[in-house]
């Protein structure tokens, strides 16, 4: 079934780069003859080349950790969110790679996805934290589907590579396009020719010219429109793999419909994202990596032949009127028939919007080193990794609770290699300032000492839990420096 | 000359025996690999199955049926041998399974049950693989299968006794037809 699509892809994948490099070679030659006179075409085609070499090894020894790196991802492991790596561990199954990509987090509010590497073998699929929130399961599986379907089809491979080339061919177009402008065209072969020693010098200046300025725009094409057909037919995969179209279709106009600006996102890594996270002039047209989202979404609800390839065909025609072949022939079976299948009843349906938010939240701060200890209160306690004692006093109930070791012993040696370096530059030590409430002094806590409240600011209004579990509230003005409990009549100390 | 000839056509004989041959037990072994990627995951199910049933009872009193039949089921999806036994005792499993998740509706508190929504989370998954191990092990055997089948690789195959694999079906009870819509007039 998609093993006819990977070969088709790879085909065509191959044609293009192909097709690329020969635009590049003739485009360095062309240069080279012009520029250098007799024999320096192959000066040409070796400078062509070499840009070409030196930035794909760029592009393959940083690769995919560059990538997640400019995106802010962190990796995460299967317990800080099981459904997530249940719902990658399924599309893994389903497209059969040959291992299950790694996991990353962006901690960014806006939703949206992407996938990166440069094989199957080692591929990884980023999502953001608010697009853990705004989805449910169905949803997190179609986006999950698409980025799978990217892996599966080495698109990944295919828009590094061909991107590689592209730029390749727009830096040698633009560095003698400019020499030509600031030279006034004046350049040897040019003056030689003119002087009569025969027009071939001319044509070959005029086609270079030509070609450095079409060169340039014919790749553009060539890479954007090919970008946007893997698009649709991740789409085209991700409902074959799902067999739920309604999942990926509601998924996409959910992050439509945010307003959130990606950060992480710029201009190389933009046409790796489920959803163009750069707005603006780019966003339709030729110029586009992506196609238009309400066209897709349309496409996607337009399925009325089950979940096959060739329903997916037939919807794209009918929504874009026109025929499109998004998919190679051979990956299509006329007679095919897949049928949807039901929504799942959705586990977390009860979850509202802030819960899941606060879910989220949690999973960001065990990303970024937080230890979460279940006070017998039932208060889940949010530990800092700068938090260097062995025991904190539970700030609803007053109970000491041990931290694990693990967390300890790493920020303590972390603290004390800090401590050191600021006892030798003779400054004052911080005195381990924890940002958040500590009821704490010394670290271990007896039930009747005195809590401890550190302000986060002056001139708002801030809430924080007695010892007893009743919530006190400091009002804007509030300006004494301990705080008496209404239930319990325990003194709060206020700084 | 004609001893060239001769030797040609019995280098591609052999050739041909030897690529066929290579590709029978690479298909052969890759029907296996898809089985053995279904059979962790019912192994998986198998093992959520007590822990769901002991979280469920407390709250699920008057349910002792619905419970004891995914119990039951379970152990004799558990004692199944061949693959078709296993696909008829499987489908009993996901459609006992079914009527239990359908009679958690009823009971509000046992669905506000973290360790429950856990447990809940994983059946799902699980059962998802399962559906997606399955398509796989489908599109591998028949692969195989019609390689079996077809000549000239059906000549090798009847000499190194190749059999054609089972199918794994299970029916799935949410499983629907495509509605068949026409937007034509």
């Amino acid at each position: 079934m998609f093993w006819e699509l990977i070969a088709a892809n790879r085909r065509k994948s191959f044609l293009l780069f192909v097709g690329m490099a020969v635009l590049l070679v003739s485009l360095g030659y062309f240069i080279g003859e012009a520029t250098m006179g007799e024999g320096g075409g192959n000066i040409g085609i070796i400078v062509a080349v070499g840009v070409w070499v030196i930035m794909s090894a760029a592009s393959v020894f940083g690769g995919p950790d560059l990538v997640l790196r400019m995106a802010r991802a962190r990796p995460i492991t299967s317990d800080v969110h099981p459904q997530l790596f249940n719902i990658v561990e399924e599309m893994k199954i389903a497209a059969g790679l040959p291992a299950l990509p790694k996991v990353y987090v962006i901690d960014e509010r806006a939703p949206n996805a992407f996938a990166t590497g440069l094989r199957p073998e080692d591929s990884c699929i980023a999502v953001t934290a608010g697009l853990l929130t705004k989805l449910n399961r169905d949803e997190l599986q179609g986006v999950i589907a698409h980025e799978t379907s990217h892996i599966m089809n080495r698109d990944v491979q295919f828009l590094t590579l061909a991107s590689i080339m592209l730029g390749s061919i727009v830096l040698i177009a633009e560095v003698f396009l400019r020499g030509m402008w600031y030279s006034g065209g004046s350049s040897k072969r040019w003056r030689s020719s003119k002087k009569g020693e025969g027009g071939g010098g001319a044509v070959l200046m005029v086609a270079a010219i030509v070609l450095a300025i079409l060169a340039p725009v014919f790749a553009r094409l060539l890479y954007f429109s090919i970008s946007r057909k893997r698009e649709y037919l991740a789409d085209a995969c991700a409902v074959r793999l799902t067999r739920y179209p309604e999942g990926l279709a509601s998924a996409l106009e959910k992050i439509a419909a945010s307003p959130l600006q990606l950060e992480a996102a710029n201009k190389v890594n933009a046409p790796m994202f489920i959803v163009a996270p750069l707005g603006g002039p780019r966003a339709s047209g030729w110029g586009a990596t992506h196609p238009p989202i309400q066209e897709r979404i349309a496409v996607l609800r337009g399925m009325s032949e089950g979940a096959g390839f060739l329903s997916y065909q037939h919807a794209l025609a009918k929504v874009r009127r026109k025929p499109s072949m998004i998919l190679p022939a051979s990956a299509i079976k006329k007679d095919e028939r897949v049928a949807v299948r039901e929504a799942h009843p959705d586990v977390a349906r009860e979850q509202t919007e802030k819960d899941k938010t606060r879910d989220v939240m949690d999973l960001m701060r065990a990303v970024n080193g937080f230890a979460f200890l279940l006070c017998a209160c039932g208060l889940k306690i949010k530990v800092p990794p700068e938090f260097a004692e062995p025991q904190i006093a539970c700030p609803r109930c007053g109970r000491t609770n041990e931290i694990p070791k693990a967390q300890v012993t790493e920020f303590a040696e972390v603290a004390a290699a800090v401590g050191a370096i600021v006892g030798a530059t003779g400054a004052k030590s911080a005195g381990g300032e924890i940002p958040f409430a500590q009821p704490a002094v010394g670290g271990v806590v007896g039930a009747d000492a005195p809590f401890e409240y550190h302000r986060r600011t002056r001139g708002e209004w801030e809430s924080f839990s007695c010892g007893c579990g009743h919530l006190m509230q400091l009002s804007p003005i509030f300006s004494a420096s301990e705080m008496r409990c209404s239930k319990c009549g325990r003194i709060t100390r206020v700084n | 000359m004609a001893g060239w000839i001769f030797l040609g056509i019995v280098v591609l004989a052999v050739v041909f025996f030897v690529g066929a041959y290579n590709s029978l037990v690479g298909l052969r072994n890759r029907v296996k690999n898809a089985w053995s990627q279904i059979d962790v995951q019912l192994k998986r199910r198998h093992d959520l199955i007590p822990n769901l049933v002991e979280t469920a009872k407390g709250y699920m009193t008057h349910e002792r049926e619905t419970l004891a039949a995914v119990t039951e089921a379970r152990s004799r999806a558990m004692g199944a041998g061949t693959v078709a036994e296993k696909g008829a005792a499987e489908s009993q499993l996901t459609q006992a399974l079914s009527r239990f998740l359908v009679s958690v509706e009823a009971y509000p508190d046992l669905k506000a049950n973290q360790n429950f929504l856990a447990l809940q989370e994983e059946l799902t998954s699980t059962e998802n693989k399962i559906a997606f191990a399955r398509q796989s092990y489908t599109d591998a055997v028949n692969f195989d299968n019609n390689k079996i089948e077809m000549f000239p690789s059906n000549v090798v195959a009847g000499m190194f006794n190749f059999r054609p694999e089972t199918f794994f079906e299970i029916e799935e009870p949410a499983q629907r037809e495509a509605p068949k819509v026409s937007f034509q007039r």
